[in-house]
């Protein structure tokens, strides 16, 4: 008799986590909970300005503090070629300043003491002297003819360009406009934002002298690359490098990038001989690492009459800060921008893009998104949105004119990606039958006759996931793969190592979900490990909601190497052919008679103690995936909202979910990824964001001024689903991590505009603050832009 | 002792004057040697090895590395640790007998109401206080009681659903 | 975030807390510590001496006199006052604020005095104390004092307190007639500072305001005592041109600023909407026992 899969803990089981037993008796271990013998504390001395030349650096009064070990400089990073790093995007990123500070919050100095509270002391005592330079806040003054140039350390580079690039068809897309009946235009922003994990980052360097062995806690998201990127930048042997990556307090996308802390506390134990922990606080997290967004857009759709969309010309410009740092493929320079209009019959488009430094943190990390798909969604939602408007449609009814078909897969994408399933249509009127779609228009219209103005947005989308395949994708030209190294026991029971990273996703769970898929075994008996380079297979990390697609698959696939060499033992066993053999969820047994058969614990009991001649002995293997295709999950996500006409407050009525990640793994975590990604689209539209006046300061670099929404203001959320197969996945399963929060800002945002829509107002720039919605209520004029830079008495 | 270690550093020895502190924590006594400056969070964390605690911001808005102190939450990253003395606290490593969870563990495990578990310890501290006054709260008064905690992973959602389910439990109804 | 070193000290009387500060420079009072230890950690404050004066017995209370002033002691959590079943009768505006001040863990430790103490322009219970027009009784080497909380802020996050003095209670006189009111505050999250805030205090006899006070939150350099608005109420039954009458006036004497939580205009209007849904709420209620 087969077994039951969901009661093994196979596909489709809610899983209670396996992870959870240690965390909710607070026996996580997070890199602050490491504690080695001896080990010295670093803390850093960031600056002040947003662009200044540094003159000098007195630090003798940080030395004089009783229990400071060491203070760095940029001129010791320097002295051993370490003042400046290369980052994910071919750029260079500065470690420490030497010669001048690009952004506030920059690295100037480290110190390193007894106690971290003795290291902070140390950080008030340096005197630096700064000469402030002219700082530059925006693209628009980034391009200015007479601008500063801010990356005066780059021979060649005369501007703040980073680049200038397009993609699609420029004819094509011109003869479409000039076809067109209509021309929608909409000009937007969406706002820099930190993924900003409640644990920031950290690192606990341990330089052994005696091996030469360098270990690293770091919290990564992709050990394995940061481990390539050190033994790159520190001239370390590679094999005598071990990132151990422990429980990560979140990433979303934060921890991807090898930053400026890390490096310093590495080369301050390799000087000092002693483990030295940093641990980031909150301000620097927010105020120096990885953001995310921050680009403006004008699009243009080119329409016909009846609805149909012609062509879609677009234009991002894109601000990165002083150092272009963005986690991103090596071949696309505004990411996976270009994945826009995926899911709409567009038949024609046009995109050019350009990336300019400013005096701000560096970043462009992929937050809870594959490579700026977030705001290619939010860009072509809105754009959809306002189009519908323009031609006096109906929303989803404009979506059902253009959402491509189910039967026209694959389908190649605007601009060239390939799509290979999707049921669009459905997956809308699933959320429109939740909503009610039909009935809260009349309750909008009645409502509007007494002052109240309701609102309800709508967002589809289908959004590339799984970096990637070899060819297109790689990281400074490490191809994107992952991979899974299976290990069964003679008892049958397992370990699993991948390549991956998790930090909440449930790997420990939902890895072992899998084998018990492929393999019969029961989940419970198989452990999972991630995170230590020593020991776990290469791999490209965690990001992008690449796990499932391609570190799942390579889960799959090795588990489906284990069970070839099982089929054998089988066979010898029960002796008989090969070809005899029959599979049944954990066992094998001879056709025709199936009460004669051995479980997959018997097969590895067999495989230690017991095989046929010639062949190797044990039970165990390794699988590298190369996926064919990116995954593409879709979804519709829909918003009622009701506005306060009198504060510009709104508060969300309802908001109903509908996603399709193919096969569910573990449906409890799949929920409970969109439910995250749902709350963090919320607050992107509502309160999320970072600022700086015109001075360069950062507004946003503490919770009080980033504000994270709690559970009373966050809505509560409705789910659904539709389940199209991914192809060519192992067992049919997509990405979901950040699904909600590529697609969930335009559904929030839609509302707002519809509520708003008697009044003229086509868009208002994310967050949708009470002010900047009360003040396009009065005037009815669009609010764009980030809210004020300027802080001023009246 | 300094703040931190049980080693004295040579550089602290001397000048510094520290203070001795003793704290019922988790129903033992303990006792430190510390400076004034300490934080309550530091003393449970580095002092005492609790590190479930947590400390996930500078500013008191997070509530990662919410206690409970004489029964009732603070978050122990804005009280000195010199204030605890004589007094009890309860860190997440309290919550559990040896054999048996509290019931709000078994709820957020049950419920799925964590992710990464970083603000989980100070979610559920928070969550144990709320159900230690009102065993029966509606939706509304679990979201207002967590307020003080931010979680970035969950959406609150299922946090809302495990808080319900342990109060079932406690009132003896799952 | 990280303190810098201070003296500790721990009296166990108020006798012994004031010679301590008269006997150290730069010493502050730590009460519940909710604004201070964060202004440490960040090192925007670094006192020489902290006198911890949470082993004092005798400051941890609120509640009514028999003749109807209400005294809310030094210890005095802003969750004791949020929990009270008794508060709401006698001062409905401090009842409305509680829930609002902070956070709830925040609550827990906070302390209503201290909030007053600390002067900061977004505080919320210095603008229900405008409005009450309480005051502070505050003991030094000399004995006690009482400071109308009007004169008590001398600016931003300073106050007239002599160095040696504590201050021991707040204190709210009796109402003249029936006390109502209420405090509305537009934050983007709980815990966030105010956006704008509003604090009306009434004292209403035969459904006519006998007495009223507001105080707005986060509007200006320090709170802001809208009296001119809360004149224009007196005498009134809360009719729709005396509440707009007050709006108007309490909206002008703001002195907002422009920053990422909003425009001047926009604070200014809010002080305005507020204040019309404050009376407007008392007024219905009003309405209703009538």
């Amino acid at each position: 008799m087969a077994l039951d899969e969901v009661k093994i803990g196979g596909l489709g089981a809610s899983r209670r986590r396996v992870e959870d037993n240690r965390f909710i008796r607070g026996k996580g271990n997070y890199v602050d909970d490491v504690v080695l013998p001896g080990m010295l504390y670093m803390e850093i001395l960031r600056s002040p300005l947003a662009h200044a030349k540094i003159n000098s650096i007195d630090t003798s009064a940080a030395y004089a503090i009783p229990g400071v070990r060491m203070v760095m400089t940029g001129e010791m990073m320097a002295a051993r070629n370490l003042a400046w790093m290369p980052t994910l995007s071919y750029d260079t990123q500065a470690v420490l300043a030497t010669d001048k500070v690009r952004f506030q919050g920059q690295e100037v100095c480290a110190v390193i003491a007894d106690d971290p509270y003795i290291a902070r002391d140390g950080v008030e005592a340096i005197i630096v002297d700064y000469e402030p330079l002219p700082p530059i806040v925006n693209p628009e003054q980034a391009m200015a003819a007479d601008a500063p140039l801010i990356r005066n350390d780059k021979v060649g580079q005369d501007n703040n360009v980073i680049f200038d690039w397009e993609v699609g068809d420029r004819e094509g897309t011109d003869r479409a406009f000039a076809e067109a009946d209509k021309v929608s235009e909409i000009s937007m922003h969406y706002p820099r934002s930190h993924p900003s994990p409640i644990e920031a980052c950290g690192s606990i360097a341990d330089y052994d002298r005696s091996t030469s062995k360098l270990t690293v806690y770091m919290t990564s998201q992709a050990p394995h690359i940061v481990r390539a990127a050190v033994s790159l930048v520190a001239e370390i042997p590679e094999h005598m490098i071990r990132i151990i990556a422990p429980d990560l307090g979140g990433g979303f996308g934060n921890k991807v990038p090898v930053y400026p802390g890390y490096v310093i506390s590495i080369l301050a134990s390799i000087l000092l001989e002693k483990p030295v922990k940093w641990i980031e606080d909150k301000t620097g997290n927010l105020i120096s690492t990885g953001f995310g967004r921050d680009v403006y857009l004008k699009g243009e759709m080119a329409l016909r009459n009846d609805g149909k969309i012609l062509g879609v010309r677009m234009h991002t410009d894109s601000d990165h800060g002083a150092f272009f740092s963005d986690a991103q493929p090596s071949k696309f320079k505004i990411g996976l921008m270009h994945s826009t209009f995926a899911c709409y019959d567009v038949p024609s488009a046009h995109l050019t893009a350009r990336g300019v430094y400013t005096n701000k943190a560096p970043g462009g990390v992929a937050y809870r998104c594959s490579f700026r798909v977030t705001e290619a969604m939010y860009f072509q939602e809105r754009m959809v949105q306002a189009a519908a408007d323009d031609l006096g449609m109906d929303q989803a009814e404009f979506r059902r004119v253009n959402l491509v078909k189910d039967d026209d897969f694959p389908k190649r994408t605007p601009f060239g990606f390939l799509t290979d399933s999707g049921q669009y249509e459905k997956c809308l009127q699933i959320g429109l039958d939740a909503i009610g779609y039909d009935d809260f228009k009349k309750e909008q219209e009645e409502a509007r006759k007494r002052g109240r103005l309701l609102g309800i947005g709508i967002s589809t989308m289908t959004e590339p996931l799984g970096a990637g395949n070899s060819r297109e994708y790689d990281i400074l030209g490490i191809k994107m793969f992952d991979s899974a190294e299976l290990r069964v026991h003679m008892t049958g029971k397992a370990i699993l190592r991948t390549g991956a990273k998790t930090q909440g996703q449930g790997h420990e769970t939902t890895w072992a979900q899998i084998v018990a898929h492929e393999l019969g075994i029961p989940a419970e008996d198989i452990i999972v490990e991630e995170g230590d380079t020593d020991t776990a297979p290469f791999g490209m990390g965690t990001y992008a909601s690449r796990s499932t697609p391609v570190a799942g698959a390579a889960v799959s696939m090795v588990s489906r190497k284990i069970r070839a060499k099982a089929r054998k033992i089988a066979a010898h066993l029960l002796e008989v052919s090969d070809e005899d053999i029959e599979w049944e969820l954990g066992r094998f047994y001879v056709r025709g008679a199936q009460d004669r058969g051995v479980t997959i614990q018997e097969c590895a009991m067999a495989a230690y103690s017991n095989v046929p001649d010639g062949m190797e002995p044990g039970l165990e293997n390794n699988a590298y995936y190369d996926p064919p295709n990116l995954t593409w999950p879709f979804a519709c996500y829909i918003a009622t909202v009701e506005v306060d006409p009198e504060t510009g407050v709104w508060d969300v009525l309802r908001l109903v979910a509908v996603d399709d990640c193919g096969v569910r793994i573990n449906p409890m975590i799949v929920e409970g990824q969109i439910m995250g990604g749902l709350t963090e689209a919320y607050a992107m539209a509502n309160m999320q964001f970072i600022t700086f006046d015109e001075d360069g300061n950062c507004v946003g670099s503490n919770y009080m001024d980033y504000l994270l929404p709690t559970a009373w203001e966050t809505p509560g959320f409705e789910l659904h689903e539709v389940v199209t197969p991914c192809p060519h996945h192992p067992i049919g399963a997509k990405g979901i991590g950040e699904c909600a929060t590529v697609g969930g800002p335009a559904a929030f945002v839609n509302a707002v505009m519809d509520a708003l829509k008697h009044t003229g107002v086509r868009n208002i720039d994310m967050p949708l603050l009470p002010d900047r919605v009360y003040e396009a209520v009065q005037t009815g004029n669009d609010i764009s832009g980030m809210p004020p830079v300027k802080t001023t008495d009246e | 002792m300094t703040s931190l270690f049980e080693e004295v550093p040579v550089s602290i020895d001397g000048d510094i004057p520290t203070t001795r502190v003793e704290v019922k924590v988790n129903g033992e006594r303990r006792a430190a040697e510390i400076e004034p400056r300490l934080l309550l969070a530091h003393l449970l964390r580095n002092g005492f090895k609790l590190t479930g605690t947590h400390t996930g911001c500078d500013t008191t808005n997070c509530g990662a590395c919410t206690v409970l102190l004489d029964g009732e939450p603070v978050k122990s990253c804005t009280v000195f640790a010199v204030q605890a003395n004589g007094h009890e606290v309860t860190t997440v490593e309290g919550l559990a007998s040896s054999e048996q969870l509290h019931p709000v563990q078994e709820g957020f495990k049950d419920e799925h109401g964590l992710q990464c578990g970083f603000c989980t310890p100070g979610m559920m501290l928070s969550a144990v206080a709320l159900l230690n006054e009102n065993d029966n709260p509606t939706e509304d008064e679990v979201r207002w009681a967590l307020s003080g905690n931010l979680c970035r992973c969950t959406g609150y959602q299922n946090i809302v659903k495990a808080v319900i389910w342990a109060g079932a439990k406690m009132r003896g109804e799952a | 975030m990280y303190p810098s070193r201070f003296q500790y000290e721990a009296p166990t009387t108020l006798a012994e807390a004031i010679a301590i500060l008269a006997a150290n420079d730069d010493a502050k009072v730590l009460a519940g510590g909710q604004s201070l230890i964060p202004m440490m950690k960040l090192r925007f404050a670094s006192p020489a001496t902290l006198v911890d004066i949470n082993n004092i017995p005798g400051l941890d209370f609120h509640g009514a006199d028999a003749d109807g002033t209400y005294r809310i002691g030094a210890l005095c959590r802003h969750a004791h006052l949020e929990k009270s079943t008794t508060l709401a009768e006698h001062q409905p505006l401090l009842a409305s604020c509680a829930p609002l001040v902070a956070d709830p863990i925040v609550r827990t430790r906070g302390t209503f005095v201290g909030s007053v103490c600390h002067a900061d322009p977004q505080g919320d219970w210095a603008s229900c104390m405008v409005a009450l027009d309480g005051s502070i009784t505050a003991v030094g080497p000399n004995g006690k004092r009482s400071i109308p909380v009007k004169e008590f802020v001398a600016g931003p996050f300073t106050t007239v307190l002599a160095k040696d003095e504590i201050a021991i209670e707040g204190v709210i006189a009796p109402a003249k007639g029936t006390r109502a009111g209420g405090y509305l505050k537009l934050e983007r999250r709980v815990g966030d500072f105010a956006t704008a805030g509003v604090a009306i205090a009434l004292d209403m006899s035969g459904g006519v305001v006998t007495n009223a006070g507001i105080g707005l939150t986060g509007v200006g350099a320090q709170t802001v005592d809208a009296a001119d608005a809360a004149a224009a109420l007196i005498g009134s039954s809360l009719d729709p041109d005396a509440i707009e009458q007050a709006a108007t006036l309490a909206a002008e004497v703001s002195k907002p600023r422009s920053d990422h939580r909003g425009s001047a205009s926009y604070k200014r209007h809010i002080v305005s909407t507020f204040v019309t849904r404050i009376l407007g709420n008392v007024q219905r209620a009003e309405m209703q026992v009538a």
